[in-house]
């Protein structure tokens, strides 16, 4: 590897928001519609939020569709019952998933290893059936419709919310936002305490860190950036869909982050990329795609457990060590 | 309706019946995990397997009893043969690996059944022989109902008398304290491990058979129970067989004595039993991880 290269990625790996930003700017011209990219950007999102908690901080959870849901919903009600502009409803879904978030890491960091991913997964389907019952707000099985977004007012420009390249660059504002703060977080004082108690618990604990504390702000941390994503998702659709709090909703998130790569910056977007384009591709040929992204993710376990980026970043890493 | 004493205690049977079939799943994931020390989160998919392929043998001979005996050894074999070539690859791994890898095997499995039954699912009825209701005393009462407590019953005394009377149940025993002694001892703990692993998995489609006349029979049904069955592990306490009993018919109490007094809160009346017991005594009703105590 030459210095010049070298050099670039010392660059990249510095200003990864920067970087990520770049290619996520692009993104789009190469995609085949532009409806997918919304969608492989706003779950990039979510996997981004989920890896905060699984990558990081080693705590698997299978509930995150609570965080995405009640996102979705609390911006969805926002908007249509309580007539809110869209940007303040947006807040409203974002603050909702991260009281949930306070609410459930509460309890669920009680456990830990495999219980937390059980004690998850049996909460996150409170919070599904309690919005299923919610008829009055939720319009329960046949889903929230109505929330409009036609035009965003910017100073003087006016923005076609319902062109999908104009949807996908303000929502991508969103997104970079969030990946500087994940970035920030990441990179302070906190994000190595959060790798600490990952890496051995106990040991971050005699170091003097509360454990306890690091994991629930963590844990709020991954419900906000994945409650800014399914308010974000909202938006995009018009409709919140009650499958958005469905069990399988939290599986894919962890699918995505490992595809992708977990505990890397930029392998929750890969990982979400390779799950909905795969969908995507599967699905013209067969119903039944489900199968087919359940093999492909027990050969990732099995076979490549850092998953595409992480692979990738490992490769380059060894090259540039030489 | 008027809420008699009569009503609440044929309540309280429905209640145990349905808690049987929870008791049933947490047994299975309880066994693997005390075991192996791997969380089956493809169990529900088993059970759901356990639910198709019973109403597949029972379509095919007409014979309730038949398909009883049959379809936990079908999904037994499933069981061993995702042990053998998929899970076992991943024991000395981190503890999240196997976990990630039955979500992975779950959808599969789904996906298996849509592709083999349809995604509408299939009808399921009663069997013949245990239709109608008994005169309890304070009521009637569904006799098939009835037969659910009497098979758990059955099938956990059966595995009590397993775990405690035989060699291999002492090995077993042995194994989920401590595998590392065992091996040292000469005992093959991979072919235990397997053992058990297929044992686990045949009472998740025991289970599915026989819950399949009691609900609708989907390739989704196995999600909302695979919640349910970890509600109760966590009730119970991972690991422990008497836990997984008790925290089974409770739960399923709990579940119908609400749904009898506030429908709305049935499904979620188990989760806050689970939250209580999470802020109250974390580890569950039954001691430790590891041991069938």
């Amino acid at each position: 590897m030459s210095m010049q290269q070298r050099a670039m990625f010392e660059l990249i790996r510095r200003h990864r928001v920067a970087a990520a930003l770049v290619f996520l700017v692009f993104f789009p011209l190469l995609m085949p519609y532009q409806a997918l990219a919304v969608n492989i950007l706003v779950f990039g999102l979510f996997a981004v939020g989920f890896n905060l908690l699984f990558g990081y901080t080693g705590l698997l959870s299978f509930g995150h569709a609570a965080f995405l849901g009640v996102g979705s919903y609390g911006t969805g009600i926002a908007m249509v019952h309580a007539g809110l502009p869209w940007w303040l409803a947006l807040l409203v879904g974002v603050v909702a998933a991260a009281l949930i978030g306070v609410a459930m890491g509460f309890l669920a960091i009680r456990t830990r290893g495999i219980y937390f991913s059980m004690v998850t997964l049996a909460l996150a389907q409170i919070v599904y059936y309690a919005f299923y019952k919610a008829e009055r707000w939720t319009a329960g099985e046949n889903g929230l419709r109505g929330i409009q977004v036609p035009a965003i007012e910017v100073g003087p420009w006016k923005l076609d919310f319902l062109n999908p390249v104009t949807k996908y660059y303000v929502i991508l504002v969103f997104v970079a936002a969030a990946l500087w703060f994940v970035s920030r977080v990441l990179a302070s004082p906190f994000g190595a305490v959060i790798e600490a108690v990952r890496e051995n618990e106990k040991r971050a604990a005699a170091c003097g860190y509360d454990v306890a504390r690091t994991k629930l702000l963590v844990f709020v941390l991954s419900a906000t950036i994945c409650g800014l994503a399914g308010g974000l998702r909202a938006l995009h659709l018009s409709v919140v869909p009650i499958d958005s709090l469905h069990y399988l909703l939290s599986g894919q998130a962890v699918m995505m982050c490992l595809l992708g790569g977990m505990g890397t910056f930029f392998g929750p977007f890969v990982g979400a990329g390779l799950f909905l384009t795969l969908e995507d591709v599967v699905t013209t040929f067969t119903t039944h795609w489900m199968a087919v992204v359940g093999v492909v993710f027990m050969a990732f376990v099995l076979f490549f457990p850092a998953g595409v980026w992480g692979s990738i970043l490992k490769r380059t890493e060894r090259m540039v060590r030489g | 309706m008027e809420i008699t004493p009569s009503l609440i205690a044929l309540q309280l049977v429905t209640g145990i019946a349905l808690g049987a079939v929870y008791a049933l799943l947490a047994i299975g994931l309880s066994l693997i995990f005390g075991m192996l020390t791997v969380v089956n989160f493809a169990h529900g998919a088993f059970f759901m397997v356990g639910a198709f392929v019973g109403l597949y043998f029972l379509g095919l001979t007409g014979n309730f009893w038949f398909s009883l005996l049959l379809t936990p050894l079908v999904v037994g074999a499933i069981g061993l043969l995702a042990e053998r070539f998929l899970v076992r690859r991943l024991y000395g791994r981190g503890i999240d690996d196997p976990l990630l890898l039955t979500f992975g095997l779950s959808w599969v499995l789904i996906e298996a059944m849509r592709v083999l039954f349809g995604i509408e699912g299939l009808p399921s009825s009663t069997p013949a022989a245990l239709r109608g209701a008994v005169d309890l005393g304070f009521g009637f009462f569904p006799k098939y109902r009835l037969f659910l407590i009497a098979a758990t019953a059955v099938v956990v005394i059966l595995l009590w008398l397993f775990l405690e009377k035989t060699r291999y149940g002492l090995i077993v025993r042995a194994g989920a304290r401590d595998g590392e002694i065992v091996k040292v001892l000469g005992v093959d703990v991979a072919r235990v491990w397997w053992v058990v692993f297929g044992i686990g998995t045949a009472i998740a489609g025991l289970s599915g058979v026989l819950a399949a006349p009691t609900r609708a029979v989907n390739p989704e049904m196995g999600i909302p129970v695979l919640a349910e069955s970890f509600v109760v592990t966590v009730v119970g306490g991972m690991g422990s067989l008497p836990g997984a009993v008790v925290a089974g018919l409770l739960v399923g109490v709990v579940f119908s004595l609400t749904s009898l007094f506030a429908p709305d809160l049935a499904e979620l009346s188990i989760f806050v039993l689970m939250a209580v017991v999470l802020l109250v005594r974390p580890q569950g009703f039954f001691g430790k991880a590891g041991h069938f105590g």
